[in-house]
């Protein structure tokens, strides 16, 4: 059983998880950059991106997961992702206090306004999907360690 | 309104049959359809973001859950010392509830600023923040303190997951495992 795992699962799933990784990749960071204009946000699309990478090891096995987002790249986006959220914070006492919404607001609808908002939308979206990798990564490690002793 | 009793009686049987079903792989696939049932409710409510976040959350959590409930059941601990265990509990919510009365009784008369903050965010939300998505103009400008406590909270949770299953910590536990099994 462990075996199978480890080279993934069969060509039908395979064939289905290349064609969709790519979109549901592209899905999240859709939904992290339009979090200030349609429902969303920076903690479903971090989710959503997470999600991707999980159906890659899954499908795939965890080389060609590690492959394209290893354990260690993933604590590093996680890691920035908090400190880029505390840095627009405290960016904000340039012009007075905690939060500040220092940049133009912009044009409402658009893409580009909001001041700060999508900024942050990046950061916890960051934060929120490579820690949730790391969090599956580790248990699944886990539970493939005890097998192997088994 | 009838469909969202309706998703509530759904949900309400689900849960319960989560917790009543033997097998475990059962168990966890009812608490994903009660899962589902409170994200259609959600979008009943008209509240697409938490629809949404519940929706990506829900799945996640199911995957986590099979793969780790797949191969074997999870031991329970649930024997030892349950009397000090009670008496610890009990003494903690006499506390919570004592302090809680003192610093309640400080707070404004219930639902007196009837929606007093809630109405100044829809009027001002788009205005002061330049966001069209409302609920994005409050967890992210207005009430920005809570989502930085939120993430401070995932990042701890992430610290600890990675703390407890690191192999440094689990070398000795298996290898005891391994004595008791032969």
């Amino acid at each position: 059983m462990s075996k199978e795992h480890e080279k993934g699962m069969s060509l039908i799933v395979k064939t289905i998880t290349r064609l969709t990784v790519g979109l549901i990749l592209l899905y999240g960071i859709y939904i992290v950059f339009h979090g200030h204009v349609s429902p969303g946000g920076g903690f479903a699309g971090g989710v959503i991106i997470a999600l991707s990478f999980i159906h890659l090891m899954l499908a795939y096995g965890r080389e060609v997961a590690f492959r394209k987002l290893s354990k260690a790249t993933a604590s590093v986006f996680e890691n920035l992702g908090a400190i880029l959220f505390l840095i627009i914070a405290l960016l904000g006492f340039a012009g007075g206090y905690f939060f500040l919404n220092f940049i133009s607001k912009g044009e409402p609808f658009r893409l580009f306004s909001a001041g700060i908002i999508p900024l942050c939308n990046i950061a916890i979206s960051l934060k929120v999907g490579a820690g949730l990798f790391a969090i599956f990564v580790a248990l699944v490690l886990l539970r493939l360690d005890g097998e192997s002793k088994k | 309104m009838i469909e969202l009793y309706i998703l509530l009686i759904f949900m309400i049987i689900g849960a319960i049959i989560a917790i009543e079903v033997k097998d475990l792989l059962s168990s966890v696939i009812a608490v994903g359809a009660v899962g589902l049932g409170l994200s259609i409710v959600f979008l009943i409510l008209k509240a697409p973001d938490v629809a949404i976040t519940q929706l990506v959350v829900e799945i996640l959590c199911l995957i986590i859950l099979i793969r780790a409930t797949l191969k074997k059941d999870i031991p329970f601990s649930t024997s030892g010392r349950w009397f000090l265990n009670t008496l610890i509990t009990l003494g903690f919510i006499i506390i919570f509830l004592t302090v809680a009365i003192k610093s309640l009784s400080d707070l404004p008369e219930f639902g007196y600023p009837m929606m007093r903050v809630a109405k100044t965010y829809l009027r001002e939300g788009l205005a002061k923040t330049g966001a069209s998505n409302i609920v994005a103009s409050v967890i992210l400008d207005f009430r920005a303190y809570d989502t930085l406590g939120e993430a401070t909270i995932l990042f701890t949770a992430v610290i600890g997951v990675l703390t407890i299953v690191r192999r440094i910590g689990r070398k000795k536990e298996n290898q005891q495992i391994e004595e008791e099994d032969e």
